[in-house]
């Protein structure tokens, strides 16, 4: 491509001289690379000369270079490419301080969470405990209960809905109403869910209800919009052809989709349940209006609050304590707290993608 | 779900043959469908049930304030400042990164990346919030008190600063989280620009940057102000980033790093719940309700937009 754009140059420039020339000269495919590692160079003596951070040598070596490169391009390209290679440099700048956040929680929760990992940290809860030691086991116990029972009510609900969607509703009336609903769903605040079920346990319970079971009615409304979403996606994909095969063999409707179209899009169903579950997992606000908060395990919904993890985070954090040591012990207690949750959160998430790969071979590709 | 009532009427119909089973499994269907609809009305209706006491609350009832209006209002105005503090922010870096994805990195990376940004949106909101709490706070008060120093004379940077836990760091972290979700949409809108048009920008000569702005931006125009209305509904009523980063005193202020901040709706339900007694419960569930009006117009708003894009190819 170089020496082609090259030849051209010289044959435009020696047959006639008065005309400009067809093509411009480029800037070698390194020149990002060169001008980068003077911009940050230069930047680095004068950081040392005046003493700066390593903050302010980035920075500086950035806007050296956010000015020599198109500087160079240029004299050289003319103005339209140079224009392109700001542009280009201010996209991935962007992209660079995205990832400044998730680099900068993981590497906080892991180095203030590790520590608080201990052998008590998991096998024993908070009663008794007054500022220092105890675990969290009550807490991991409770996000677990409170989010299987919040999956075993949003899952079959939330993929017989999409079935009403895909296989019966055809885009009548109900299920456009339905579809919209599920929209608006989709957006509801999670501390709304949580006000939703402390209303309703409010009216059935009197006054400032603790139910752990609450907890999971209000995750449900933000886990079944998920569900139908996904697992609408999921059914549209399966092919018309295979259902007609099932009906011309004389299969009923309900058989068809039980045996044929829920089996060819089960990868997806399950991923997308698995994305729901972790999406909700971490919730926090429902959890803390109607489960409440306990320092002892419980192990039954139907019978008063739960601790669960993300709570424990919120009220260790935020909760004032006789001594600063017990501050400490709080802090690190939701640090760890944080931790563990983050490693269950991902872990749904890692799942939810082997799933998925190991599933899609069979829907087609 | 009248199953049986027509069939013999027409024989010849093309319709899968039905059994009892038929019947059970679509009424099945149908009925998570209907539950999901009384599910969204029984919110709807609770929360309108519980809040009518709030109406007449004033006094110690309505923490302090005379009545519900005024007790609200700095709370909606928090709640849309920190939002629309978010959008600020996240907007053009959720663009940029889009552009990224869609088509500036090397489509094997760019995948990669879209999972790394997607993992960005998997931490818990209270995972943010404790490191906006403990951490984030640290790393921008020197840059609040530079700002309130030298650009005091701005009324948004007037001080004292006295803490980074201010309406400007929650804005920050719920920047920080609905950066995946207007990412991951735009994305979606840019990959859609049709192939011919980008192909042709780019055979007329264009650089990669003009083809991006002849091509791409006006195809997706509208569905980019649609995700960034999904953002923001995201974001008012985000609650736990908040309620741990702010310190709130309940204020109507533009001054963004003071320690006088104005609260939003969803952190002040998280923080006052607790000790909510009598018809200071249904004063918060009042504040529920208003947010569940406003994330719902927002919301309305930007899916509204996104259909009318849509229509236009």
């Amino acid at each position: 491509m170089a020496d082609l754009d090259d030849k051209t140059l010289t044959t435009a420039t020696t047959a006639d001289p008065d005309r400009p020339p067809l093509t411009r000269p480029q800037l070698p495919a390194a020149a990002p690379y060169i001008t980068a590692a003077i911009s940050w160079g230069l930047s680095g003596a004068i950081a040392l000369g005046l003493g700066w951070g390593i903050a302010g040598w980035i920075v500086v070596g950035w806007a050296i270079f956010l000015v020599a490169l198109p500087a160079w391009s240029r004299a050289l390209e003319g103005g339209r490419k140079a224009v392109d290679r700001m542009v280009t440099i201010l996209v991935w700048t962007t992209f660079a301080i995205a990832m400044m956040p998730l680099v900068a929680v993981s590497w906080t929760v892991i180095e203030r969470g590790a520590p608080a990992f201990s052998v008590e940290f998991f096998t024993s809860d908070q009663s008794g405990v007054i500022g220092i030691g105890g675990g969290v086991l009550h807490a991991i116990i409770g996000t677990a209960i409170i989010t299987l029972v919040a999956t075993l009510i949003s899952v079959p609900i939330g993929i017989m809905a999409a079935v009403y969607l895909v296989e019966y509703g055809k885009n009548n009336r109900m299920s456009r109403i339905l579809t919209f609903l599920v929209d608006v769903m989709t957006g509801i605040p999670s501390i709304v869910a949580g006000l939703f079920a402390l209303a309703l346990f409010t009216l059935l319970l009197g006054p400032l209800p603790r139910l752990a079971v609450g907890g999971s009615i209000a995750l449900s409304v933000l886990m079944i919009p998920i569900v139908v979403r996904s697992t609408e996606e999921m059914l549209k994909l399966v092919p018309d052809e295979l259902r007609e095969g099932a009906y011309a063999l004389g299969v009923p409707k309900w058989r068809t989709i039980t045996k044929v179209v829920i089996p060819t899009a089960l990868g997806g169903i399950v991923t997308g349940a698995t994305l729901a579950v972790a999406r909700v997992a971490g919730e926090t606000a429902p959890l803390l209006l109607i489960a409440g908060t306990l320092r002892s395990i419980n192990t039954n919904p139907f019978d008063g609050g739960m601790q669960t993890l993300p709570v424990l985070i919120f009220s260790e954090a935020t909760k004032g304590a006789a001594r600063p040591e017990y501050v400490v012990a709080q802090l690190e207690r939701a640090w760890g707290s944080a931790l563990v949750l983050i490693i269950i959160v991902m872990g749904l998430n890692l799942l939810a993608r082997v799933v998925g790969a190991y599933f899609s071979p069979k829907t087609g590709r | 779900m009248s199953t049986t009532m027509t069939e013999p009427e027409k024989p010849a119909q093309a319709t899968p043959p039905r059994r009892g089973g038929d019947a059970i499994f679509a009424g099945t269907a149908y009925g998570a469908g209907v539950l999901i609809m009384l599910a969204l009305a029984g919110v709807a209706i609770f929360l309108l049930l519980e809040s009518i006491p709030a109406l007449s609350a004033s006094g110690d009832q309505a923490y302090g304030a005379d009545n519900i209006v005024v007790y609200i209002w700095p709370l909606i105005y928090g709640t849309i400042l920190a939002a629309i503090i978010a959008l600020i922010f996240a907007t053009p870096l959720a663009i940029g990164v889009a552009l990224i994805i869609s088509h500036y990195a090397p489509r094997r990376i760019a995948k990669l990346l879209g999972y790394v940004i997607d993992l960005l949106a998997a931490v818990p909101s209270v995972v943010y919030g404790l490191w906006g709490r403990e951490t984030l706070q640290g790393y921008v008060f020197p840059i609040y008190q530079w700002l309130s120093d030298n650009l005091g004379w701005i009324p948004l940077f007037d001080g004292p600063v006295t803490t980074g836990r201010t309406i400007l760091t929650a804005g920050l972290v719920l920047a920080v989280m609905i950066l995946p979700i207007i990412t991951a949409l735009c994305r979606e809108i840019f990959a859609q620009t049709p192939q011919m048009h980008q192909e042709a920008a780019l055979a007329l000569g264009a650089t990669r940057w003009e083809m991006i702005k002849m091509a791409v931006f006006p195809y997706s125009r509208s569905g980019v102000v649609s995700s960034v209305m999904l953002g923001l509904g995201r974001a008012l009523g985000e609650t736990m980033a908040v309620a741990l980063v702010l310190s709130a005193s309940g204020v109507i202020t533009i001054d963004l790093v003071s320690s006088q901040n104005p609260s939003t709706i969803a952190a002040n339900i998280a923080l006052n719940y607790a000790n909510a007694s009598g018809t200071k419960a249904n004063v918060l569930i009042f504040g529920g309700l208003v947010l569940f009006v406003v994330t719902f117009a927002v919301n309305f708003l930007g899916r509204w937009l996104a259909a009318r894009g849509k229509v236009k190819e």
